[in-house]
């Protein structure tokens, strides 16, 4: 095993509270030490990280790499190589995969194709209900001792509350996570806009605030009832923060995170009909965006997640409406995430807590801190780097991102996974 | 938000999809250009060069018989070649793309499309997509726009009402749903009407329905009140099936237009209605064929402003020289 030493770095590690210039020692796979100088050590390979950021490797709460019967969208194959230079060492594969992740088979077949994609590590989020169909439990239990970190309903209803309730207080009895992006089916009315002034002008369908609050707080409810550990995911209005702050202050096990495009884009943004703004949950007003930037600095929302959901171009060619929902978008979220330091949103140790430590704890996972005994999942990046989002930079095979063209600041460097190093820059 | 995509470099109507950042003077150019034609249809000959040569495709993803009569009659007084294409029963029912429907029209070298479709924004799509030298006229797209029967609509309050500025109007009925509702508001607003009146229940009003620039009312005897100009909106019956509505006959009782609720306007306003009626749902057959409705003045004056759109999205390829 080679044995790795990252030199004058700035060390940023929110878990252990270190944040200054030193060495990081990787030896089989694993920190070693940290800023504490190992003389002895003779590394094989040295990064010179110089003027750059040495910090955890990044764990995306929710991603979709489509692959399988989407592989015209994207494949494992092209997606890791992305989630790598975007300085990603684990993700979640939301369920909604084709075929569905409802039974250990697919759970298998999906782990089988992350070993053969090599890196990051890739956890599957088991199907809640069979085929997603929100009316039968699916075999929760098999599917974690399959692999499944979570379970989640992805974006598909379940029929009713009852069976929501049942799924949740069985996964509570098998201690599985419930990942939950709150919407009412009905209220969402197959809206592809927020119910706003924008969707007003352009005579867009459009789903309003409350599809997502109101089933947040049925949600909230039903976690209190079940004792279910719930993770509410891709918040985006301003009455769902105020919502998850007060179930925390009541005492509520949850935890909640954003998309980070959600805490850049507004409505206003929408070029008219620009189908590469067509994403679900809706992009909302400016007071929403604030509110979920003031959620995140308060810590509301604990992790920033990419919604990663590349598209082929196919799919973004119509009218607004019929276009499918979604971005390409891991290889945005380091600069997008430094844009809010610099906007003093939230400090830099707080931005990579969001993107390691705080959803590694979401997942309850032995990573997301680079802590000696650790897997050396480690990320490097040069703060200041500016580089434009164009064909020969964008690794993913979804270019369905309205940043496209743009140049942007921050670009990772290195990315480590169990010590190998999986991307340089 | 302007859309420049409707607009050449010299600040000429290229493509016309929506009124939507559009200015004044190019309203006033449209309706003056459409007064030039309006008289032709008097004439022995109806029929001007105008476009002759080039060939116009009615691209009809959403059925309508009035609204592509009149583009087909429009094109044919310019004397274009004019292809009439029924999409909701051909092509994307085997499963065609709107993408691959255009691109095989381009490929035969059409010169203007005419498109109707269900879906909002779908005239901005293909604009976006199709060849440059190819105009795109929106005939109604979704919920969005309907900017031809706005201009219409304007053209016939201009020759009854020259006098935008000092005019209150008041739009009745499905404002939700109604492309043709939007493209009204933007157009008498543009035209600098003094005031834009939506009169409609809750469930039939689009969040921040006056953002549009508008003001509310929910009750068609208070609503009604100075207003120079009444338009009423079709009544879709799915409105009631989708839970937005309790009944016709009751949508009738609070909205509907009779006689004796059109008296609490002004004097002189006329009625308009962009068609086809719903008698006994969202008017009165004594108001909709009474002496201030304008309804057939509207059907008339369709063909003139279609022409005067057709002829100066054209101009760019010289052919009003």
């Amino acid at each position: 095993m080679s044995r790795i030493r990252i030199d004058h770095g700035r060390v940023i590690d929110p878990a252990n509270n270190i944040d200054r210039v030193g060495p990081v020692y990787i030896e089989g796979g694993k920190i070693v030490s940290v800023i504490d100088e190992l003389p002895g050590f003779k590394p094989d390979t040295v990064i010179n990280a110089e003027n750059q950021v040495v910090c955890p490797g990044f764990i995306d709460l929710s991603t979709r790499l489509r692959d399988m019967g989407h592989s015209r969208k994207a494949t494992f194959k092209s997606e890791v190589i992305a989630a790598a230079a975007a300085g990603i060492t684990t993700l979640c594969l939301q369920p909604d995969t084709a075929p569905v992740i409802d039974t250990p088979a697919v759970a298998e077949l999906i782990k089988d194709l992350a070993e053969k994609a090599d890196y990051p590590q890739i956890y599957a989020v088991g199907a809640l209900t069979q085929k997603l169909e929100g009316m039968e439990l699916s075999s929760m239990l098999s599917l974690k001792q399959a692999g499944c970190i979570a379970v989640g309903n992805a974006n598909q209803p379940v029929k009713n509350l009852l069976i929501l309730r049942r799924a949740m207080e069985y996964a509570a009895s098998h201690d599985l996570l419930m990942m939950f992006r709150p919407n009412d089916f009905w209220l969402s009315n197959n809206g592809c806009a927020h119910e706003g002034v924008v969707a007003t002008r352009y005579g867009l369908p459009s789903t309003p605030e409350a599809a997502e609050t109101i089933a947040l707080a049925q949600c909230l409810e039903l976690a209190e009832l079940t004792g279910c550990r719930v993770h509410f995911g891709q918040l985006s209005c301003k009455r769902s923060v105020i919502k998850i702050h007060q179930a925390k202050k009541y005492g509520l096990k949850v935890s909640a995170d954003v998309a980070i495009h959600q805490l850049h884009l507004t409505e206003d943004d929408m070029t008219p009909f620009d189908s590469a703004y067509h994403v679900m949950p809706p992009l909302r007003t400016e007071a929403d965006k604030q509110y979920l930037r003031k959620g995140l600095s308060a810590s509301t929302l604990n992790s920033i997640c990419s919604d990663h959901q590349p598209h082929d171009l196919d799919a973004k060619l119509g009218a607004f409406p019929e276009t499918e929902p979604g971005m390409s978008s891991m290889e945005t979220l380091l600069p997008l995430m430094l844009k809010l330091v610099k906007e003093d949103v939230i400090t830099l140790e707080q931005g990579i807590a969001c993107l390691s430590a705080n959803p590694a704890r979401v997942l309850r996972l032995k990573s997301g801190a680079l802590t000696p005994g650790f897997s050396a999942d480690v990320c490097i990046f040069d703060p200041e780097l500016d580089w434009q989002v164009n064909s020969e930079n964008w690794k993913s095979q979804g270019i369905n991102t309205p940043f496209w063209g743009q140049t942007l600041k921050g670009r990772v460097t290195h990315t480590l996974q169990a010590g190998k190093i999986i991307h340089r820059l | 938000m302007t859309d420049n995509l409707q607009l050449n470099a010299e600040g000429k109507l290229k493509h016309f999809l929506t009124i939507e950042g559009l200015s004044k003077s190019l309203l006033t150019e449209i309706l003056d250009t459409a007064e030039s034609f309006a008289g032709m249809s008097e004439h022995q000959v109806k029929k001007v060069p105008l476009l002759r040569g080039k060939t116009i495709v009615n691209l009809f993803f959403e059925n309508s018989t009035r609204t592509r009569t009149t583009f087909e009659l429009a094109a044919t007084r310019l004397s274009a070649d004019v292809i009439n294409m029924n999409i909701a029963t051909s092509a994307t029912s085997k499963g065609e793309s709107l993408l691959d429907t255009i691109r095989n029209l381009e490929a035969m070298f059409v010169d203007m499309f005419v498109v109707r479709h269900a879906l909002s924004g779908a005239a901005h799509f293909i604009a976006q997509q199709t060849a440059p030298h190819i105009s795109v006229i929106n005939a109604g797209d979704g919920q969005h726009a309907h900017p031809t029967q706005a201009m219409l609509d304007m053209f016939t309050i201009r020759q009854l009402k020259p006098d935008f500025s000092s005019l209150r109007v008041a739009i009745i009925g499905d404002i939700l749903h109604s492309r043709v509702a939007r493209s009204e508001i933007h157009a008498l607003n543009t035209l600098g009407a003094a005031e834009v009146r939506v009169i409609a229940p809750k469930t039939l009003l689009p969040a921040h329905v006056e953002s549009l620039g508008v003001t509310v009312s929910h009750n068609l005897t208070e609503g009604l009140k100075d207003i120079d100009v009444v338009m009423m909106l079709r009544l879709q019956k799915e409105r009631m099936s989708s839970a937005l509505l309790p009944s016709e006959s009751e949508y009738f009782k609070c909205f509907g237009l009779t006689e004796e609720k059109l008296k609490i306007a002004k004097p002189d306003a006329i009625v308009m209605h962009p068609g086809p009626i719903n008698r006994g749902v969202e008017i009165d057959s004594k108001v909709a064929d009474g002496p201030q409705s304008v309804i057939l003045k509207q059907v008339s004056n369709g063909v003139a402003v279609r022409m005067a759109v057709m002829a100066m999205a054209m101009q760019k390829h010289g052919a009003m020289q």
